[in-house]
């Protein structure tokens, strides 16, 4: 068996073992099937789909939480074996360090997307069931949500690593991760804002694409909110996404941009790492 | 002439611009077995992490079985090698024989002999219990397994006798016996320098991250000139008489039986040859050589750098 399918099997055993599974996969379905049939309530009246109405509440949803799950799951990965010993063992035995991380991200996202798939899958089922069916289009624009949650949750593993592949005490990554998920879910958007009302004018389009694709949470907003049109018309975003012109394409892209950097910066600390 | 099975070679290692292990070169050959001692801070487990990869060199080289640990091609040596770390530290939520199966399988190791691997260390009735409520000795004994497991030509064991008792000491010395007579290079560090005299092929004595000898113990005894204790025991009244004709020896206790002197290592033959020309009037005789401890502290203190 594979070096690096056996370290992710050994990360999902014992995220299976500590819990952490069930516990993510409940409070995922928890969160997604309240928000599906709270949601659908005013929904019902003007026509919307229910599936639809949870395109658009679940991937707000998904911008507060995936972050905040997959910052938790990775902020120890290094450090934290590092600290408890494990990290001298592993390394000891013929794995190259790469294969390390490569394993420890492939099990962690096998878990974000089992809790994912499962959550968000059964908020689907009910809001299908309840609408009495949904158009294509509806159902590609809620996997293509669900898809791109558990980038989203990779992008912020990612951090986690690089977080947990800087520092020397696992305290320390816990709040680095912390503030990284305040700062990029809470504060970011509010500082675009304050920028757009005061220098609107000086900061012009190319500028704030820049800035819009430099935050990851941002980019998954775009994606699912302006990406189909019926999605873009519920949630009020057509007239964002007509000023904001920014394919699907580039804003996957960033999304995948930010799992791929952060990993691959993280991969070269840790081999570099004195442990 | 083959090359060694581990190779420190004019190595230094710094942290924080503070020297840690300083110009050490040491070979150490196939089938041998050999005691790092030193107290804590002297090097021991840098020297360990530098055989590991896990830190590079800041000066010189490592190698281990031929590769350089820390390069491209370290995993490779990583196949042939078992390390015992000073402190052990498993996932808290597996099972005994989960830990071995996973560590196992990383090695490409037959995972059908690991429960008879964890009846070797004697955690067979602990094998499907939670590491989580292992004692520590149980944790150390684990740790011997897993450093077992896939046959390594190479073993290297952090302080491998801590938290064990001593009926598990002895087992652990008889298997570092066996390892040995299957030709498995074995580098261990240790304070508990009286029990492994018997076993060790060649002592490292290490201070402060230098290297002060390197040898045998007869080798070491010989460069340490620490005085031999020879001790007589005579017949009744007969002591003082004998102490007279000792002329040269330096005498420290005389009763009515018993004579204790110490000389010099090269006049132990001598004076040997001289007591047993006194005849019958000798009774017994004990030499005490210096043991593994008189000769660390001998070599920390005063022994300059082979």
């Amino acid at each position: 068996m594979n070096t690096i399918l056996i370290i992710a099997g050994q990360e999902i055993r014992d995220g299976f073992r500590n819990r952490w599974i069930v516990a993510l996969t409940m409070v995922l379905a928890g969160f997604a099937l309240s928000l599906t049939l709270l949601g659908s309530a005013p929904g019902g009246t003007v026509g919307a789909s229910p599936l639809l109405v949870s395109v658009v509440s679940l991937s707000s949803l998904t911008i507060f939480l995936l972050p905040l799950i997959g910052l938790m799951l990775s902020y120890d990965a290094v450090v934290g074996e590092v600290e408890r010993g494990t990290m001298l063992l592993l390394l000891s035995y013929p794995v190259a360090r790469w294969q390390v991380m490569a394993g420890k991200f492939l099990g962690h996202m096998a878990i974000l997307a089992f809790a994912t798939i499962i959550g968000y899958g059964l908020a689907a089922a009910v809001a299908g069931f309840t609408g009495g069916g949904a158009e294509n289009e509806t159902w590609m624009a809620f996997a293509a949500m669900t898809g791109s949650s558990i980038v989203l949750g990779g992008a912020f593993l990612a951090i986690g690593y690089l977080i947990s592949t800087c520092v020397r005490e696992r305290a320390t990554a816990g709040g680095i991760a912390i503030g990284v998920w305040l700062f990029f879910v809470l504060i970011y958007d509010m500082a675009l804002l304050g920028l757009l009302v005061g220098q609107g004018d000086a900061l012009a389009g190319g500028a704030f694409h820049a800035l819009l694709l430099a935050n990851p949470a941002d980019a998954y907003r775009l994606f699912n909110l302006g990406g189909f049109d019926n999605v873009a018309t519920l949630s009020g975003t057509v007239g964002m996404m007509a000023d904001v012109k920014l394919s699907a394409w580039v804003l996957g892209g960033a999304q995948l941009a930010w799992v791929i950097v952060p990993l691959g910066i993280a991969g070269v600390l840790f081999r570099k790492m004195e442990i | 002439m083959t090359m060694p099975a581990l190779q420190f070679a004019g190595t230094g290692k710094d942290y924080d611009g503070k020297t840690v292990l300083d110009d050490v070169s040491l070979d150490v050959n196939e089938g041998t077995l050999v005691a790092l001692v030193g107290h804590n801070g002297a090097g021991k487990t840098t020297m360990m992490k530098l055989l590991l990869g896990l830190i590079r060199p800041s000066r010189g080289t490592v190698s281990i079985l031929g590769y350089d640990p820390a390069g491209p091609d370290g995993a490779e040596a990583k196949k042939n090698l078992g390390f015992l770390p000073e402190t052990v530290a498993f996932q808290q939520a597996m099972t005994g024989l989960e830990v071995l199966n996973f560590y196992g399988r990383l090695k490409r190791a037959d995972l059908n002999i690991n429960p008879e691997l964890l009846a070797r260390v004697g955690l067979a009735d602990a094998a499907r219990r939670r590491v989580k409520t292992y004692s520590k000795g149980m944790r150390q004994r684990l740790g011997l397994a897993q450093a077992l497991l896939g046959a390594p030509r190479v073993m290297l064991l952090d302080e491998p006798t801590t938290g064990l008792d001593p009926a598990l000491r002895r087992d652990f010395y008889d298997s570092l016996s066996a390892l040995k007579n299957d030709g498995v290079t074995v580098l261990l560090s240790s304070h508990a320098l009286s029990e492994l005299e018997s076993r060790i092929d060649k002592v490292a004595i290490m201070n402060s991250g230098k290297l002060m000898a390197c040898g045998t113990l007869a080798e070491l005894r010989s460069r340490a000139h620490v005085p031999v204790r020879i001790r007589l025991r005579t017949r009744d009244g007969q002591a003082s008489n004998i102490a007279n004709q000792l002329n040269g020896a330096e005498i420290s206790r005389v009763n009515g039986q018993v004579i204790e002197f110490v000389c010099a290592p090269e006049e132990k033959m001598l004076l040997v040859r001289r007591v047993s020309e006194l005849g019958v009037a000798v009774e017994d005789i004990e030499i005490d050589l210096p043991t593994l401890d008189q000769l660390y502290s001998h070599y920390r203190d005063d022994g300059g750098p082979q």
